[in-house]
């Protein structure tokens, strides 16, 4: 197998969905514009819907109160499980409860700003909009946001911005709003509206004559691998951090859905941006399985610091006061702790790389509570941070409320995703995708308590009042059967690519592939990149990839609950997924949010756009597997947030 | 540390199960329990067996995937989630016995894997506030006390894992089900809908095979979030009191 570092650059692509105008009527005249579909027709519509998290569940449950007959899927053995459940931290919106100086506005603002000016205004203000919606909705669930005394909500602040408009629900606000979600699902799915199907995964779009028209499954309990048509697909599959094989990202968490979709024809925009999230718990050896995050919001009253001494072993309370550095309040006064993600995590890095890390093998730093334990009382800091110290003691034996927490960066979630327009459709028409699956609103970096924001803006808002356009313009009158000869290729590949799997019979496990391409990403195409070490990836890549044809071995049969044949399919699109992230990272020679490299940095060290030549989102399209793909810029336009480089300091 | 394992082993629903033993070496205190079980199944596939199936996913102990009785007990010897309990709870040289939940209302799927759908059953039946997209008042518009709220949330703060289920000597599913009948009970929000969803989620934990509640209060040690055992008898007050109304 060969390895690609060329590529040809083709047509660009451009949003043509956003109306013209000022940024704030935007979204009203696109609502007014988008064809309705007649209430005693929609139930005529068939729409598909892959994932059941914030976003895939709130969709699901919105289209079916909306009266289209919803068709679910979710590889977990109930649609409650998605992995927006472990989201902690909160949900920013613009209510300006506090009184603070927050508006729609601002929110926009802070999100273009924190993004490292790469994402679409017209989107990111729509999302701004909404925010105050979902609260509102959310509220009328029952959802169990913290109040305070009088009864009304409370709010906290979050990285990269300053104010306090972070909405929570202790440190479990995913979980609430989730299932809040899945109460609205369980609600259609009883009144015969949703036809879910959990421990179902999709491995194929079934695309004809140029429109999504279906999906191939398999039943993980049987093995059976069914087809399932409908007038439109939407994924809701969530992001491709689990390339990296360790990340926060449940364990099951994939990226088959969208890699299958984007090899159907789906553009994939921006797959180097991923984001490392600051504050997760170290790694403790070569078993660990997975990463622990513990909430941004610890940093509103944790303190962050390594000593100021290289290879200072003594313990903690050991080191006093004036030997410590706390770098991120010496570096950005005025943000202090709450920079955004990327840059706390590079700072991260950048001491630990001088050799002043705490813990085994020096990868990690600080996170102290005792300021806040003197000044607030241990009490207070228990009621708002209670489960997590609890979690930390759990995970590591060391109580939090004693000794400091150590915390090193994590793979986190995944900014880049399938390319959509406004309306949240991809270039497949038919096709759309919403929450992390898409790549849509955070740009090359995505500030904390934004993801639940967008997924739920994208599923409760966005996707049912623009997928009515699409249906009402292409309704499919021709019924799709399962002797189409595109069902019966996508149904055959599928199949094909099962039975080989099981065939090769060789002598590594999936997870030993799995750790290897995710050892190589995290060193390569991690927290820094640089040219030389992204060639290397991309020479190393494929051949992992045809090592794993000849060497993979999965036990049993496909017609069984086959844990380790699922584990063997989703890797094969990583093998796939992460040279085109390599590919990404070093086309693109700029330092933007959570993509750094290396040759492009500030005199003291921050992150250098380069504005004159990537100005752009890029949407790769799929040629072939080991093939060059080809790259179709979309140029980004800043009307209303003026790029700048970011100042935090 | 070196340990024996006795794990239930059974190919499918129909299958006859069985215990199976293990040894697994060199595991670190610092190893969570399913991290355990991954280093046996790395072994047993390169030996060309099949791996033990279990259930997992966010292995950090709020997904509710995991569902492991451990030496008897319904997520192991710490008031946790399998994926939460390390290794350092353990001897070397211990014996551990792993079996999945054990109830008629959920079936066995594969090996540790079994069927909770019966509880989404439930949920579906009432547990939900009837509020369609776009129809929510002002969030403020309704201050709820904060004792309600934090009452709302101590029971919201259910994961749905079934180990209350599987430790109850009836199989009874009371804890889970008061758990969000009185969530939703105690909000305004949830408030026009108190009575049919108490009432017809009680009805459908019935249907689907759980048993009755004698007040064993197994299911609240169980509970890896710390539901208290009041719930069930705050919702069989409120059941009694929807029943008194005769509103269905």
């Amino acid at each position: 197998m060969t390895s690609y570092t060329e590529y040809a650059t083709g047509e660009p692509v451009a949003d043509r969905k956003a109306p013209e105008g000022p940024v704030a009527d935007r979204w009203d005249t696109r609502r007014f514009q988008a064809k309705l579909v007649n209430p005693a027709n929609r139930r005529k519509h068939t729409v598909i819907v892959v994932g059941t998290g914030l976003a895939g569940g709130s969709a699901g449950a919105t289209l079916a109160e909306q009266g289209y007959h919803v068709v679910q899927f979710c590889y977990q053995d109930s649609p409650r499980r998605a992995h927006s459940i472990a989201a902690q931290g909160g949900i920013n919106a613009a209510k300006n409860y506090r009184n603070d100086g927050d508006s729609v506005h601002r929110l926009f603002y802070d999100t273009v700003k924190g993004g490292d000016f790469r994402a679409r205004e017209s989107n990111v203000h729509r999302l701004a909009q909404i925010s105050v919606e979902i609260i509102d909705q959310c509220v009328a669930q029952g959802v169990p946001f913290a109040r305070e005394y009088g009864g009304l909500l409370d709010t906290r602040s979050f990285g990269g911005v300053q104010v306090s408009r972070t909405f929570y629900a202790r440190g479990q606000t995913g979980q609430q709003l989730l299932l809040g979600a899945y109460q609205a699902l369980s609600r259609q799915i009883a009144a015969g509206n949703v036809e879910m199907h959990p421990r179902t995964e999709m491995l194929d779009l079934i695309v004809v004559a140029g429109r999504a028209r279906g999906i191939v499954a398999r039943d993980l309990v049987t093995g059976r691998i069914d087809t399932y048509f409908a007038d439109a697909v939407v994924l809701a599959s969530g992001g491709y951090g689990n390339v990296f094989y360790l990340s926060t990202n449940a364990m099951n968490s994939n990226a088959t859905a969208i890699w299958r979709a984007h090899r159907r024809g789906a553009y994939f925009a921006n797959p180097c941006f991923t984001q490392i999230h600051p504050t997760c718990i170290p790694r403790t050896g070569d078993h660990q399985s997975k990463l622990t995050l513990m909430s941004e919001s610890l940093r509103n009253d944790g303190r962050i610091w390594v000593p100021k001494e290289k290879g200072d072993d003594r313990p903690p309370h050991k080191i006093p006061e004036a030997e410590r550095d706390y770098y991120l309040e010496r570096i950005y006064p005025s943000f202090g702790n709450l920079v955004p993600r990327d840059i706390a995590s590079r700072a991260a890095k950048n001491v630990c790389d001088e050799g002043r890390g705490v813990g085994p093998g020096g990868q990690g730093v600080y996170l102290d509570f005792a300021d806040a334990i003197a000044r607030m009382g241990r009490k207070a800091v228990e009621d708002k941070y209670g489960n997590l110290f609890d979690m930390y003691e759990r995970i590591t034996a060391e109580n939090p409320y004693e000794v400091p927490m150590r915390i090193y960066p994590a793979v986190h979630y995944t900014m880049g995703g399938l390319w959509v327009d406004y309306d949240l459709q991809t270039t497949v028409p038919g096709l759309f995708a919403v929450g992390e699956a898409n790549f849509s609103d955070h740009g090359a970096n995505r500030l904390g308590a934004s993801a639940l924001m967008q997924g739920l803006a994208d599923g409760y808002f966005v996707l049912p009042s623009t997928i009515n356009d699409y249906l009402a313009r292409n309704p499919h009158h021709d019924e799709i059967t399962a002797d189409h000869p595109a069902v019966q290729e996508a149904l055959a590949e599928t199949e094909d690519q099962l039975n080989l799997l099981l065939s090769v019979d060789g002598d590594r496990t999936p997870d030993s592939f799995h750790r290897e391409l995710g050892e190589l990403m995290w060193e390569l195409c991690g927290m820094a990149r640089t040219e030389s070490g992204l060639r290397k990836a991309l020479d190393r890549i494929p051949q992992i990839r045809e090592e794993f044809w000849r060497r993979i071995k999965v036990p049993g049969t496909g017609e069984e609950f086959n844990q380790s044949l699922e584990k063997a399919n989703r890797i094969v699109d990583y093998l796939e997924l992460a040279e085109l992230m390599c590919l990404d990272a070093l086309h693109r020679a700029e330092s933007c949010g959570g993509h750094f490299r290396e040759e492009s940095q500030t005199p003291d060290g921050e992150a250098e756009r380069r504005d004159e030549e990537f100005s752009y989102a890029a949407a790769w399209e799929f040629t072939g597997t080991g093939a060059a793909p080809v790259l179709h810029k979309e140029d980004l336009v800043f009307e209303y947030v003026h790029p700048t480089q970011r100042s935090y300091a | 540390m070196k340990l024996t394992l006795r794990v239930w082993r059974q190919r499918d629903a129909d299958a006859d199960g069985g215990m199976s033993t293990y040894d697994v070496d060199g595991i670190s205190p610092d190893m969570s329990f399913l991290e355990m079980l991954d280093t046996l199944n790395e072994e047993l596939i390169l030996k060309g067996d099949d791996p033990v199936a279990f259930d997992h996913d966010c292995r950090e102990g709020i997904c509710g995937a995991c569902s492991l009785v451990i030496n008897g007990e319904a997520h192991g010897p710490e008031r946790t989630t399998s994926c939460q309990l390390h290794m350092r709870s353990f001897r070397d040289g211990d014996t551990i016995d792993v079996e999945p939940w054990r109830a008629a209302a959920f079936p066995v799927v594969r090996d540790l894997v079994v069927d909770r759908s019966a509880f989404d059953r439930i949920i579906q039946s009432g547990g939900y506030v009837t509020a369609p997209t776009g129809a929510a008042p002002e969030a403020h518009a309704t201050p709820v006390p904060k004792p309600d709220a934090d009452f709302a949330f101590e029971h919201a703060e259910c994961i749905g894992c079934g180990a209350c289920v599987a430790a109850c000597p009836n199989g009874s599913a009371m804890l889970f089900t008061s758990a969000k009948v009185n969530h939703l009970n105690v909000l305004p929000q949830g408030a026009p809908e108190r009575e049919t969803r108490v009432l017809d989620m009680v009805a459908t934990m019935d249907d689907e095979g759980f048993g009755g509640c004698t007040l064993a209060g197994e299911c609240a040690t169980a509970c890896p979030k710390g539901i208290p055992l009041f719930s069930i008898t705050k919702m069989n007050r409120e059941y009694v009191r929807a029943a008194r109304k005769g509103r269905r």
